[in-house]
């Protein structure tokens, strides 16, 4: 058994994430051809790199076969119902910021908070005879958002990707979706709705708290935090 | 620990004990439309119940309750006046507490009856009392009619009344929308610019809702800047209303006082009144019999009137031991035109044989 670090495996996120940890004399390196997972951990002993989709990080560190990972905040709320039994926050990385929002179409000047959306929403469905439909991938946060808020008569639509397109194609009236800077939402000629997001997110690195661990490994776990804080 | 077969065999004895009262037993399927359930309930139904889906049939639904299902049940081919009898699984999502069952027994009885509601009511409470004598369990009751009854009698605007009634279920939107109607909450200068017409907007309108609903909603929300707002007088007597928690007599009393200034209530106060002569012809100690008005507001949104529900004293941790109401409405939703007066309860003979075991 070694300790197990979860990172993602593309872009920018791995490539933030490798700088971060070279910053406290971790070395992430991938190793074997461009296109293979795999990867080595230099500068401390007993630690694996396991290279991963960011959105698979929250389930391995739930089910215990990662010690550590490395994503974002809103794919573990979404992911892992009371995910503070299952999970911790170590540290939050300083990037990879984006806020999870809900949009409407800019040219709704008469819907600016979740009031109007729900007053909207009861109007829409007497009008169309469908509920007002709110394309999105988190499901859990806008319901559980939507929930909170008090809003009725709408219905949420799978979105996968492209998720601002959605609005335009007439298969969702309304979006709830990661934005960073909110340029993407006003091309589409979106504007986000009410003045908190549903969430702030950013890049963390979380410690499972059922990962099984030897005495060896607790070391190298203890080892790992305290260089991490450095 | 209590057994499936113990819970099954309880269950059996419970549904016997309801067929002796005259109920007809029903078989309801665990697959229901997604559809009929989400057209009720709204998204919030995903939060609660399994969702199912295949190729051909398209989402399905493990069944929540068995209410829905009776209803549909009764409306499409059913004699009047009728009572059923049912016990099986129900379904539900618990993703905020690990500790409560997603799958468990429920036994029902339920009553369809034009002839006297409130003698309905008393017999669906006495018989789940009965059942429930040896646990000594805390009774709890309210009525949902009596806030709809105060709601329709504000004197305000038919949208207002409109938007309140949807929302009676949600406490926490009711308050802020009563706070709006009522000119507590301060308008927003963004509001006040929309209201003036002074707020333009050069991006093209995207998607299906139209210029004509965005306009009409523009003139919704001028005409109800025109409106008076709400009076503190009839906020105050909503709050004493929305504030009573006596045992029935004290309640009642207090009831009539409020239903002076408020004589919008007065048929339901009547009702609450007739029933408490019911529930006393039955049996039950009405003069210790808690109500309370904001009791089953946060429960599940099909009662309309008569709520119920019992308890452990002892046991907080544990979810009611049963519960059941009154569901006209439900009727009228899923009856296609037709309609009927309805109540019903349902006992958890796991959680029974759980406290017994303990005691």
């Amino acid at each position: 058994m070694s300790v197990k670090l979860g990172v993602p495996s593309k872009g920018r996120l791995m490539e933030k994430t490798f700088d971060w940890f070279s910053q406290r004399g971790v070395r992430l390196t991938r190793t074997g051809s461009e296109r293979e997972y795999a990867g080595a951990v230099g500068g401390i002993q007993g630690v694996s790199l396991v290279l991963l989709s960011a959105g698979e990080v929250p389930r391995e560190l739930a089910t215990g076969r990662l010690h550590f990972g490395v994503t974002g905040t809103d794919l573990v709320q979404e992911k892992l119902p009371l995910w503070e039994q299952q999970i911790e926050p170590v540290q939050e990385l300083g990037f990879g910021h984006a806020d999870l929002v809900l949009a409407v179409p800019k040219a709704w000047v008469d819907v600016d908070t979740l009031d109007d959306l729900d007053a909207a929403a009861t109007a829409f469905r007497a009008a169309h005879d469908m509920r007002l439909r709110i394309a999105t991938k988190y499901h859990r946060l806008v319901r559980e958002h939507l929930r909170q808020g008090g809003v009725a008569d709408y219905a949420l639509v799978d979105s996968q990707g492209a998720t601002e397109g959605t609005v335009a194609n007439e298969t969702a009236e309304a979006i709830a979706d990661i934005t960073s800077s909110g340029e993407t939402l006003r091309a589409n000629h979106l504007k986000v709705l009410g003045d908190d997001p549903i969430l702030r997110s950013q890049a963390t690195l979380w410690r499972s708290r059922l990962a099984p661990a030897s005495e060896a490994d607790r070391k190298v776990i203890d080892a790992l935090t305290k260089q991490l804080a450095g | 620990m209590i057994t499936r077969a113990q819970t099954l065999a309880r269950a059996a004895e419970l549904r016997a004990r309801f067929e002796a009262a005259g109920a007809l037993p029903v078989e309801t399927p665990i697959l229901q439309s997604a559809e009929t359930l989400l057209d009720l309930y709204g998204e919030e139904i995903r939060a609660r119940a399994y969702v199912t889906s295949d190729a051909l049939r398209g989402e399905q639904m493990l069944r929540p309750d068995f209410t829905v299902a009776v209803v549909q049940m009764h409306m499409a081919n059913g004699a009047e006046p009728a009572r059923y009898t049912y016990s099986g699984e129900v379904f539900r999502r618990q993703e905020h507490d690990p500790d409560r069952a997603n799958e468990y027994v429920q036994v029902g009885y339920e009553v369809f009856d034009r002839a006297n509601p409130a003698a309905s009511d008393a017999e669906v409470f006495a018989l789940i009392a009965q059942a429930v004598a040896p646990l000594n369990l805390r009774a709890t009751t309210g009525d949902i009619g009596l806030l709809t009854a105060a709601v329709r009698g504000l004197k305000t605007t038919e949208p207002r009344k409109a938007a309140l009634l949807r929302h009676i279920w949600r406490p926490r939107r009711f308050r802020a929308l009563l706070d709006r109607f009522s000119g507590r909450t301060p308008v927003s200068a963004r509001r006040e610019q929309l209201l003036a017409g002074d707020v333009a907007c050069d991006a093209p309108l995207v998607g299906k809702r139209t210029q004509t609903e965005i306009d009409r909603r523009i003139q919704t929300l001028r005409d109800d800047a025109k409106a008076p707002p709400v009076s503190a007088a009839e906020v105050d007597l909503l709050d004493a209303l929305l504030g009573v928690r006596e045992t029935l007599p004290f309640a009642l009393e207090q009831l009539r006082d409020i239903a002076v200034d408020l004589p919008s209530i007065s048929s339901a106060v009547d009702g609450i009144s007739r029933r408490a002569e019911a529930l006393a012809a039955r049996g039950v100690d009405v003069e210790n019999l808690p109500f309370e008005t904001s009791f089953g507001r946060t429960s599940m949104e099909y009662y309309d009137g008569f709520v119920f529900g019992f308890f452990s004293p002892n046991r907080a941790d544990l979810p009611a031991l049963a519960t059941g109401g009154r569901y006209d409405a439900l009727t009228r939703r899923l009856g296609q035109g037709a309609e009927i007066p309805a109540v019903g309860g349902v006992l958890r003979p796991g959680l029974m044989l759980e406290l017994e075991a303990q005691a």
